[in-house]
Order: structure tokens, then sequence, then C-alpha cells
């Protein structure tokens, strides 16, 4: 075990537990915000450089400071190691730059843009970023594309997390999914406009931080806050089938694999369960979703709604009851 | 001129064969090292005080003794071929006229370092000189200096040449794994090290090609002799590429601790400032490390003469000094704009920078756009100031150090030219015919 202390709260962690997974258990305001790790994609983090911490002891064996501020997303803690991450000016500015950079090129066309409300670089740049841009250049735009017939690419939204080419990589059996060019015209590209065609590809718009990928089954369907998320689940022989369900009245416009706190999908879901299983009587239904990150939908309160109880059971109660087929969960 | 231990004998017949090297003794070295054992020849580099050539001058004994030794899995020894540093063309030189060199300095390194695999991974845009190394590599291999069981020792080792495909980040030793191992060319993030995880995962050493030609000389006169050429830390020679507003640009080895004074004007070496012009301002290690002015590449802050060396040039911090880098020599006469010096260096880094971590993938673009305006007459003194501050943003923060190479250029030339960047300013459109270095070269402007 390694004992670390972050902003002055000490916490006792693993060995090789990272700076930022140290952080999300003692939890609340010290934790960094992470634009591209995701705990279950293998090499990912490091990229977008939002969760940078400053390192003022190294461990209890070396003492001495780190001389850079660090991706605390692939930095291990050591045994006494002392963390600033609010607490450091440094940090705080290092980090409104990241956003400066990020939102630079960003388009900001949050009122047609499907991610708004769940997206977070909207969260990010809400919390961590200054007002206005001194950037008074032309933005990099592109063209939309398609990445198979379910997916949407819309690059100009793109942060170049890695987080879906990671998906491809560790997902999808056969990887046509990738990164193209270089520098600030880097893309996001199926090889040769290769169509993604495989079970898991539909990850990908689970695991992007912002509406660069986005479901085209969803496309405008709605606002994500006028949906309300419930959990459900089915048998399903290609993933654990759990998944959260987002309904507009009686109808599921969209289904996703269950966001954790941190904004992770702890459980992958097949594209069978994500595009095609649009029905009601499809689902065993389990609850509201419990949603505790701080995103434009929990300001709206979804949780504390008794409404949202009532909509439950109103659903439920439409539905014959269904066989849970020994699908425990 | 001091000692030569590399470029030496270029004047002589067939240097650049087999049998013309060795008619100069060559390959004396590595019998010699093939009879000791793998960590005599390290204690050897050790004892040289041999630091990289690459750029970062670190320890190249110390590196060394940092490769992990888990029973069973290989090493490699990769050479960092890539020279693309504007203002660097000394391993290119040396590659061409005296090939044999750097495959003798490989076999002793990969000896000493346990790697049966070896790679020469070089520029793309090298391919002259990629076929003179398969050339000289062949004819290695034809005398039994590579291959199997090499000399009766029982030591085999294939040595292959790779060929980058013209990206300036493949010379990040982990970009420049990634590459190798066929992928796209993002540097890694640290750690792990390649000393821990390299080529394959595998435990490997990236030097530069200076660096291991540099092992033949030091075997051959033990490294206790080469230490004892050079200043303190310093030891040994060195490569510089010596280009700009000179009388005699080229490629020059000196012994290091040679005064820059001496360097730029003796006949020896640049020959003085070209057309009887008056020196503004060298960049002494590539285009990254920070640009001077002539008062301070000449003395340092305290008033002592600089040297060519790795103490003397960094005296002063990054304040009032600079780095010897990878020995890319760049003098500027007075006519020289160092703003459109620096638009043409930052203009390169937005167009090399891989685009993983966004500091530098966007900061880059923004400061080339932001020293563009200079250039057009419609900069005003807010981006001095939004200058500094992108650059500071990004130095420090990203994965590889290409970030702190985009960033060390517009930090020095504000700090030590802010009243050239105001000239822009008050003079407007009407400064925009003003002499300037740089060369147009086949970068696109964005
Ligand atoms: C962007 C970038 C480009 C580099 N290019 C080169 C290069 O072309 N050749 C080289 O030897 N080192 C280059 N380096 C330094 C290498 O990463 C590495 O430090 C070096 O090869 C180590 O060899 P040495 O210890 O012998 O100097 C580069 C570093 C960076 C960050
Ligand atoms: S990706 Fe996020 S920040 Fe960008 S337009 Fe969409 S909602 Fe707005
Ligand atoms: S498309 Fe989305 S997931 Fe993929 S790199 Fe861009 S922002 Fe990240
Ligand atoms: S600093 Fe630049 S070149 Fe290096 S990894 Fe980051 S984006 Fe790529
Ligand atoms: S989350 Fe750590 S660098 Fe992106």
């Amino acid at each position: 075990m390694a004992k670390v202390t972050i902003d002055g709260q000490t916490i006792e962690v693993p060995e090789g537990t990272s700076i930022l997974n140290a952080a999300r258990m003692i939890g609340g305001e010290i934790v960094p915000p992470a634009m591209c790790y995701y705990t279950s994609l293998e090499t990912s983090g490091g990229y977008c450089r939002t969760c940078m911490v400053k390192v003022v002891k190294g461990s209890e064996k070396d003492p001495r400071p780190m001389p850079k501020l660090v991706a605390s997303c692939r930095q291990p803690v050591m045994d006494g190691m002392e963390v600033q991450n609010i607490t450091s000016p440094e940090v705080i500015e290092a980090r409104a730059g990241v956003v400066e950079f990020l939102l630079m090129n960003h388009p900001l066309d949050c009122p047609i843009c499907d991610q708004a409300g769940e997206c977070n670089l909207q969260d990010l740049g809400y919390e961590h970023g200054k007002d206005g841009t001194r950037y008074e250049f032309e933005r990099r735009e592109f063209e939309k594309k398609d990445i198979g017939d379910k997916i949407q690419l819309h690059m100009t939204r793109c942060i170049l997390c890695y987080r879906c080419v990671k998906v491809a990589d560790q997902l999808c059996p056969s990887r046509v999914h990738g990164v193209m060019n270089r520098g600030d015209v880097s893309e996001i590209s199926t090889y040769i406009e290769k169509a993604i065609d495989n079970e898991m590809s539909g990850n990908m718009i689970d695991v992007c931080p912002v509406g660069a990928l986005t479901d085209k089954t969803f496309r405008f369907k709605s606002r994500v806050w006028f949906t309300k998320p419930v959990e459900a689940h089915r048998n399903c022989t290609k993933c654990s089938g759990n998944v959260r369900l987002w309904f507009k009245g009686a109808d599921v416009l969209r289904v996703t694999g269950r966001k954790d706190e941190w904004g992770e999908v702890k459980e992958f879901i097949c594209n069978e369960c994500r595009y095609d299983k649009k029905s009601v009587s499809d689902w065993v239904i389990e609850q509201p979703t419990h949603v505790d990150r701080h995103s434009v939908i929990s300001q709206n309160h979804y949780e504390n709604l008794k409404q949202m109880k009532l909509d439950t059971q109103r659903i439920k109660a439409k539905l014959p009851e269904k066989k849970t087929n020994g699908n425990t969960k | 001129m001091g000692r030569q231990l590399l470029i030496n004998d270029l004047d002589k017949e067939g240097i650049a064969t087999l049998a013309g090297y060795k008619a100069n003794g060559g390959y004396a070295a590595l019998e010699k090292a093939l009879k000791m054992k793998p960590e005599e020849v390290v204690s050897e580099v050790q004892k040289s005080g041999l630091r990289g050539r690459g750029g970062a001058g670190f320890p190249t004994g110390l590196k060394w003794s940092f490769i992990a030794k888990p029973p069973g899995v290989p090493r490699y020894l990769v050479c960092n071929a890539d020279e693309s540093e504007p203002g660097t063309f000394k391993d290119r030189y040396l590659m061409q006229r005296k090939p044999h060199i750097l495959i003798e300095g490989m076999i002793i390194s990969s000896f000493a370092l346990g790697a049966n695999t070896s790679y020469i991974y070089i520029r793309g845009e090298m391919m002259y000189q990629f076929h003179i190394l398969e050339k000289a590599i062949q004819e290695a291999y034809d005398a039994g200096y590579l291959g199997k069981n090499i000399l009766g020792t029982g030591y085999d080792l294939n040595l292959y040449v790779h060929c980058g495909a013209g990206a300036y980040i493949c010379g990040e030793e982990t970009g420049l794994i990634e590459s190798l191992e066929g992928k796209r060319g993002n540097p890694r993030i640290k750690p792990p090290f390649p000393a821990v995880k390299g080529v394959w995962q595998c435990p490997t050493v990236v030097n530069n090609v200076e660096t291991l030609a540099a092992v033949v000389p030091i075997i051959d006169m033990t490294g206790d002799e080469y230490a004892k050429i050079g200043v303190g830390k310093s030891t040994g020679t060195k490569l510089i590429s010596a280009s700009g507003h000179i009388n005699k640009p080229g490629v020059y080895e000196i012994e290091l601790g040679v005064p820059v004074e001496e360097f730029i004007y003796s006949d020896a070496y640049c020959g003085g400032i070209k057309n009887g012009k008056k020196m503004k301002a060298v960049v002494a290690g590539g285009s990254s490390v920070p640009i001077l002015p002539t008062e301070l590449i000449l003395k340092t802050a305290k008033g002592e003469p600089r040297l060519m060396s790795y103490e003397s040039l960094n005296h002063g911090g990054f304040i009032t000094g600079t780095m010897l880098g990878s020995g890319g020599f760049i003098v500027m006469d007075e006519d020289t704009s160092v703003v459109k010096n620096l638009w043409n260096f930052t203009r390169f880094y937005h167009h090399e920078s891989c685009g993983q971590c966004s500091p530098c993938r966007e900061g880059t673009g923004w400061m080339e756009k932001i020293l563009h305006k200079f250039l057009d007459g419609h900069a005003t003194v807010k981006d001095i100031d939004l200058l500094w501050d992108i650059q500071s943003k990004i130095d420090s923060r990203t994965i590889c150090p290409l970030g702190e190479a985009a960033a060390w250029p517009v930090a020095s030339t504000i700090r030590h030219f802010r009243s050239e960047f105001e000239e822009y300013i008050n003079k407007g459109e009407s400064f925009k015919d003003v002499k300037h270095y740089f060369r147009v070269n086949n970068l696109q402007p964005a």
C-alpha cells in the first residue's frame, strides 16, 4: 500500500494506483478533471493534459518535488507522495490554459450538438475555463463523415482524446479506425473510409467526451435533458446486457452503456442492444438512474424528481412482467 | 584546430569502404572490445564522460547502466539517425563520409549492452545515406563483423537500417520506437522509459549517430584518455553543424571547450561573419535552444568568455544562457530579422507537432499565426504578451520535449529582442520588406 496526500487529504491506496484514481477514491472537489483517461481502456490518458497536478513531494524515500506538472491519470503514486491539485495556483493556471487550447478551435455549437447536456467539455469549460477566448483566427473545420451507418463523426468537435481509437484497438476485432495526419490537422478516420461494422463499435459513442461521435439513430430526436435515464437489462449473448435507456414519454429514444460518476462506462455494450432494442418490451427495467455527476442534467435535479419514479412505475405497469431468464442483476 | 576523432581521415582514399576504413585503423577497436567483457566496455564509456550528442547531453555510460536485464528477454540498441532539427546536419555528413565508424560503434555498443539485434533508424529524406549504410553493412557482414559468431567470439549481431517517412517527431526516441514498430510515430508517455520497455516492450537503448561513433575512439584510446580532451564534464570532441551568415559554413569537429568567439571568428572554423557584417545573434544548438544576442553568446552574464561546452553555454540558465543541444550552430548577421526567423522556426514546430497533446497541438499553430501577424504589420503590444503566455502554457506541459522545443525559441526571442517585436508593431505594414533569415522550404504555409 502507498500513502498519498492530495490537497491535504491522505489516503492509502494499492501500489501502482494513479494519482487520479487515488483522488477519485477521496472524492469531491480535489478530483482532477479527465478528458482522455478511461479506466477500462488500456493506455488511455496522458493526451489532454487537463488532469495535470503538482507533485510537491515525490515519496518518503525521495522527497524531491517533481520538476514539471504531471498527468495525474498516468502518474503512479509513491508511498509518502504529496500532491497539490486545487491548492496549487500553478495547476489552476495550467488547466485554464489547457481549456483554452481545447476550446480554441472548437465550434461551440452546443445548441445544435447532440452531446449538449452530457458533454465533458461543456462541464470542463464551465468549471475550469476563463471567460472568452484570445484566439482571433479562423477556426478549423472538417466535413461531417459517417463511420459506418450508425455513427456520425463530427471531427470539428473532436478533442483528439484517442478514446475511440482505443475502443477500436481493444474492443473491435479488426481495427480500421485511427488517427490520420498530424498536429492540428490530425483527424479521426476509418482507413480509406472503411465503414466500421462490428459488434462493439458503438462504444466509441459512449467514450467520446464530446459531440464528435454521435448515435445516428438518436440524432436530433431530443435534447438530452428532456430524456430520462433508466437502468435496464436484457439477456444478451454478446454483452452484459446492462444498459441505460433514455426515455421521452414512454418511448426509448436511445440506449447507452451505464456511465459512472466519472462519466465512464464500466460494462461496454454491443450494437444489438444499442441500436436494435428500442422497444420497452425488450428490457427489464430496474430503476431510475442515480445521476451524481454534476452536469447540466443533474442541475435539473432529475434525481429528486418524484415524477421520475412515477414515470418508471408507469412504464413498468404498462409492460407484461418479464422473466429474468437467469440473467441475474 | 584541435584533435579530430570522428571526421579525421576523410581525405583518405576509399574511407567510405570497408577496405579503406580498415587501412586507416578501422575495426581495431571492435577487435579490442570483443576481447573485453561487456561490463568493461560499459565502464570505459562511463570513464570517458561521453554525453549524448543527440541534444539532451545525457551521460551515455549512465544511460547504458540503466538498461534492464530480465532473463530471457532480448535487448535492443537503436541508433537515432533521424537528424531533422533545423540547423543540424552532422550525422548525415558522418554517415555519408565514414559509414563504417557508425557500424563499428554500433557493434561495440551492442556487444556492451548484450543486444543481438540493432537498428539504425534513418530519416526518410536521407535515401542517399541509406544506400551508403546498406552497402557498408553488407561489407561488414561479408567481413564477419556482423552476423553469427562475430570474429569467432560467439557473439551474434544483426544490424538493420530502417527508413523513416519524413517526420521530425520520429527523432524523439519513443516516437522513433513506435515508428520502428510500424506504427504512427506518436511519442510514448513515460514512464516506462525505453531502458525498461522500448522496442517491442523490450529493454532498449536509443543513441545518436555521433554518440555511437564516439565509442570507437573511446575504446581505441581508453575512456581515461578520451576524458582528458575537453573541459570539465564536457569531454571529447563534438561535431558542430555551422550555418548562417559565416564565411565557412560546414561541419566542424571541435574539442569541447573552444571559446565561442574563436569558433566563430577563427579561420580554422567559421572564418568570421560574411561580407564584413556584424553579428547579431546565434542559435547555438539547433532550432530548439534559446537564441542569444552577440553579447551573451560571446560572454556569459558574468563577463567570462563563453566556451563551446555543455556547461558554459548553459551558464546563466535560460535567462542569459542557452544549450549546446545537437550542435546546430546558426549565426545571424545584423541584417537578420529575428522575428521572421522565429516565425520560421515556429512554423516548423507547428508543422511537426504530432498532435497528441493539446498544448502543443493547438499552441504551436496559434503562435505561428500571431507571429505572422507581426510580419504582416498588424500586431499590437498585446500580442507580445499573448505569445509569452502561450509559450509558458506549452513549456513543460506536454508528453514529449517538442513542446519545449517550440516554446523556448519564442521565450528567448522575446526575452532578448523585445524591441524588435515593438519595431514591427510601430512600423506596421511599411516594415514588410525587412531583410530576413529563412529559407523557403517544402513546408506549406498554413
Ligand atoms: C522532437 C524531438 C526530436 C529529436 N530528434 C532527434 C534526432 O533527430 N536525432 C537524435 O539523435 N536525437 C533526437 N532527439 C533526442 C532523442 O529523443 C534522444 O534523446 C536521443 O536520441 C538520445 O541519444 P543520445 O543520448 O545519444 O543523445 C529528439 C528529441 C525530440 C524531443
Ligand atoms: S461537443 Fe460539447 S462543447 Fe462542443 S458543441 Fe457539443 S456540447 Fe458544445
Ligand atoms: S472522436 Fe471523440 S472519442 Fe474519438 S478522439 Fe475525438 S473526442 Fe475522442
Ligand atoms: S509535445 Fe507535441 S509532438 Fe510531443 S507528444 Fe505532444 S503533441 Fe506530440
Ligand atoms: S485525463 Fe490525464 S491527460 Fe487527459
